[in-house]
C-alpha cells in the first residue's frame, strides 16, 4: 500500500530527493525531473506541429471549400492532357510529380523510352542495352511472369511452358512473342479418350515417340502413323508432326516436351504412359493477356528480355 | 500551479480531465464518419455508369472465405501512392474501390504481396493451383497450403441472408422492384440483375457455371468463390479512360 507520510528524504547515496510517497514502510520513488534534452524535443515537436498546421492540409471545416485548410504548400504537375496544373498539397499530385521529375525516375523513363525505340537485333547487339534489358527484365519478369514460368523463365513441365529454349508453341520472332504477351493464349488439345480406344491411344503414343526416336516397337508405330494421319492429330500438328505456329500446337519431333515429361526418365514404360496420359486427357491452359495490366514499353522490354535469354 | 498531484489527488478533476482527454481522441475518430461520402470518388464508365459494383453473390461468399482463412494477416488491398508501388502494382487504389468493403481489407502487413489488382493477372487455373499448394508453382514461396478448398463444397444456404446484411450497412443489393430499378439506372442491367437478393442462389450457381473457376465441372466447391473474388479485385475500373487529374483534383 502506498502512504504519504509527506516528508520528502534526500537520498544520501544520490543527492536526489524523494516524492514523499512510501510503500512497505521503506521503499521510497526518486522525484527525478524529467531529463533537459527530453523535454526541449518535447517543446520543440509542439512548435513543429504549430507549423505543420500552417503548411500541409490539417484541419477540418465545413465552412472550406474542400471541406478542410488547405496548406501553404502547392505542388505543380502536368495533367496526362498536358495542361500544368497547380493544385494544393496532397499525395496524389506529389505522386505525378514525382512521375514527371524525381532524377532517377527520368533515367529509368529515358532508358525503356530507348528500348521501346529500338528494334530488337539492335539492343542484342549493343551490350549496354543488353545489359540494361537483362537488369530491368528480370525484375518485371518476377513481378509477373515467374509465378508461371518460374524466375528463370524454365516454366514447369506440364504446365508452363520453357521460354529460354529454342522451342515456341506460338512462333519465336519478336512479334509472335509479343503477341503472345499482348493477347494472351489459349493452348488447346481435345482429350481423347472418347474418340481413341486405349490400343489407338497407346500406337499413337509409340509414333510420337518414334518421332524424336525414343521408341522402336515397329508394329506399334506403324499403326500409330495410321491414326495419327487419319484421326485428326495431323490436323492440328500437320503431317510433319512438326507443329503449327497459329494453333500453338507442339512440335512433336523435336527432343523438347512440355507437357509430357518425357525427358524427365529414363524408363521408356513411364516416357509411353507420359505421352499416352496427354493423348488421352488432351491439354487446356492459358496465358493471360497483359495488354491492359503492363504499358508498351515494359511489354517491349519482356520480349527482348525473353529473346535474349532465349539465344544465349 | 497546477502539478500533477493535485490532479492525482482529486478524483472528481481527475475524471473531468480524463473525459475531456477521451472525447478529443473519440471526436477525430467520429467525425470524420459522417463526411466519408465527400471521400469516394465518383467514378463512371464510358456508358454513364457506375464503374465501382457491388460484389456478386458467388465473390461475396470468396471474400466471406478470404476472411475467414486470414488471408489479411499476410495480404494487403491498398496500393499506396508511392513510385514503387505503382511501379509494381499498377495504379493506386481509390476509395470507390473498396466503397462496397464491410470490412474493408486495407490492412498493412505484406508478409505476400498486395492482391488489390491482382484480379485477372494469373489464370483461374494458377490460383488453384497456388491456393491448394503455394510450393507447385512458386517453390520459394512461404504461404501455406489450403487443401480444404477444393474438397469442401461450397454452403451458400445463408447468402441471401447475407446480402440482406449488407444491404442494411449500405450496400445497394435490391429486394424490391423500385430497388432494382434504381441499380438498372446506377449500374446497367447486367450488373443490376447479380445485384438481385431474391436471385441470389440461382446467379451464384449460374457465375460458377460460367467460369467454373476451380476446374471442376459439377461441383460448386469453397475454391470456387474464393478464385472468384480474387479474379475481382482492382478490375472494376478501365485507368487507361481517365485523366490522373480526375483523382488528383478530387484530393
Ligand atoms: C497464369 C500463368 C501465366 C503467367 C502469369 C504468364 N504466363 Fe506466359 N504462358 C502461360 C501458359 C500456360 C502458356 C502456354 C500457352 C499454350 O499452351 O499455348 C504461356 C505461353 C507464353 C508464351 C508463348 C510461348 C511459346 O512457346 O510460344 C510467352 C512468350 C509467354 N507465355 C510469356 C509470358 C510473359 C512475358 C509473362 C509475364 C508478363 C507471362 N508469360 C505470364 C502461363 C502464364
Ligand atoms: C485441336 C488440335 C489438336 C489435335 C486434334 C491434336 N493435338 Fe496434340 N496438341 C495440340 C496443341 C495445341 C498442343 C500444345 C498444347 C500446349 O502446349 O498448351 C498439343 C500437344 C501435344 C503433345 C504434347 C507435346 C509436348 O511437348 O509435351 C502431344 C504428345 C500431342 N499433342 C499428341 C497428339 C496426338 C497423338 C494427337 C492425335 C491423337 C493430337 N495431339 C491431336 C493440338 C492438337
Ligand atoms: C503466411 C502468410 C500468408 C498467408 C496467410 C496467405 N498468403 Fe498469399 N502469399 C504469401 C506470400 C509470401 C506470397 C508470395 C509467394 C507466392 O506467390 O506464393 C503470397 C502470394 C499470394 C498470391 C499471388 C500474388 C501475386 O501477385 O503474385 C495470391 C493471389 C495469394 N497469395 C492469395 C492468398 C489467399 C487467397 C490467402 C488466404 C486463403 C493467402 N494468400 C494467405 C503469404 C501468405
Amino acid at each position: 500500500m502506498a502512504d504519504q507520510d509527506g516528508k520528502k528524504i534526500k537520498d544520501p547515496l544520490t543527492g536526489v530527493e524523494t516524492t514523499g510517497h512510501v510503500w512497505d514502510d521503506n521503499i521510497r520513488e526518486f522525484d527525478n525531473p524529467l531529463p533537459r534534452w527530453w523535454l526541449w524535443a518535447f517543446y520543440m515537436s509542439v512548435i513543429f506541429t504549430l507549423w505543420y498546421w500552417v503548411v500541409y492540409p490539417a484541419w477540418p471545416s465545413g465552412l472550406l471549400e474542400k471541406g478542410y485548410t488547405l496548406g501553404t504548400k502547392t505542388i505543380t504537375y502536368d495533367s496526362d492532357a498536358g495542361e500544368t496544373k497547380t493544385t494544393h498539397w496532397n499525395t496524389r499530385a506529389l505522386l505525378a510529380h514525382q512521375m514527371q521529375t524525381n532524377k532517377s525516375e527520368l533515367i529509368r523513363q529515358k532508358m525503356v523510352k530507348e528500348i521501346a525505340e529500338t528494334p530488337f537485333d539492335t539492343i542484342a547487339a549493343d551490350p549496354q542495352q543488353s545489359k540494361f534489358v537483362l537488369a530491368y527484365g528480370k525484375s518485371i519478369f518476377g513481378d509477373y511472369c515467374a509465378a508461371c514460368h518460374q524466375r528463370g523463365g524454365q516454366g514447369v513441365i506440364g504446365h508452363y511452358p520453357n521460354l529460354i529454349d529454342d522451342a515456341w508453341l506460338w512462333g519465336s520472332d519478336v512479334s509472335d512473342i509479343e503477341t503472345s504477351i499482348r493477347k494472351g493464349r489459349k493452348g488447346n488439345m481435345p482429350a481423347h479418350k472418347g474418340s481413341l480406344t486405349a490400343d489407338e491411344i497407346e500406337q499413337a503414343a509409340h509414333y510420337v515417340l518414334s518421332l524424336s526416336k525414343q521408341s522402336s516397337d515397329v508394329v506399334a508405330i506403324e499403326k500409330g502413323k495410321a491414326i495419327f494421319n487419319t484421326k485428326g492429330c495431323s490436323g492440328c500438328h500437320m503431317p510433319t508432326a512438326m507443329g503449327m505456329k497459329a494453333l500453338g500446337s507442339a512440335n512433336l519431333t523435336d527432343h523438347i516436351w512440355t507437357q509430357a515429361d518425357v525427358n524427365g526418365t529414363d524408363d521408356a514404360g513411364k516416357k509411353l504412359a507420359a505421352v499416352k496420359q496427354v493423348i488421352t486427357e488432351g491439354i487446356q491452359r492459358e496465358m493471360p493477356a497483359w495488354e491492359s495490366r503492363l504499358k508498351d514499353d515494359e511489354i517491349k522490354i519482356l520480349v527482348s528480355y525473353i529473346k535474349l535469354l532465349s539465344q544465349n | 500551479m497546477l502539478k500533477h498531484e493535485s490532479i492525482e489527488t482529486n478524483a472528481v478533476l481527475l475524471i473531468v480531465l480524463t473525459l475531456v482527454a477521451i472525447s478529443i481522441g473519440g471526436l477525430v475518430e467520429i467525425v470524420p464518419l459522417f463526411y466519408i461520402e465527400g471521400t469516394i470518388e465518383d467514378v463512371k464508365r464510358a456508358d454513364g455508369k457506375d464503374a465501382v459494383r457491388p460484389y456478386t453473390p458467388l465473390e461475396q461468399v470468396g471474400r466471406d472465405i478470404y476472411i475467414r482463412e486470414g488471408c489479411y494477416n499476410c495480404h494487403s488491398q491498398m496500393i499506396r501512392p508511392f513510385r514503387d508501388e505503382a511501379l509494381r502494382y499498377g495504379h493506386y487504389s481509390l476509395a470507390a474501390e473498396s466503397q462496397y468493403d464491410h470490412p474493408f481489407q486495407w490492412g498493412s502487413k505484406r508478409t505476400g504481396p498486395d492482391l488489390a489488382r491482382v484480379g485477372g493477372k494469373y489464370s483461374s487455373s494458377w490460383h488453384v493451383k497456388h491456393l491448394n499448394k503455394p510450393k507447385s508453382v512458386v517453390p520459394e514461396s512461404i504461404m501455406p497450403n489450403y487443401p480444404w478448398l477444393l474438397k469442401t463444397d461450397l454452403d451458400f444456404s445463408d447468402v441471401q441472408a447475407k446480402m440482406k446484411t449488407l444491404k442494411k450497412v449500405g450496400v445497394p443489393y435490391s429486394q424490391t422492384k423500385e430497388e432494382y430499378a434504381a441499380n438498372v439506372e446506377q449500374f446497367g442491367e447486367d450488373v443490376a440483375k447479380m445485384l438481385d437478393v431474391n436471385h441470389a442462389e440461382s446467379n451464384l450457381m449460374a457465375q460458377e457455371k460460367a467460369k467454373n473457376f476451380d476446374g471442376i465441372p459439377d461441383r460448386i466447391t469453397e475454391m470456387d468463390a474464393l478464385v472468384a473474388y480474387l479474379q475481382v479485385l482492382g478490375t472494376m475500373i478501365d485507368f487507361s479512360k481517365h485523366d490522373e487529374t480526375e483523382f488528383i483534383e478530387f484530393r
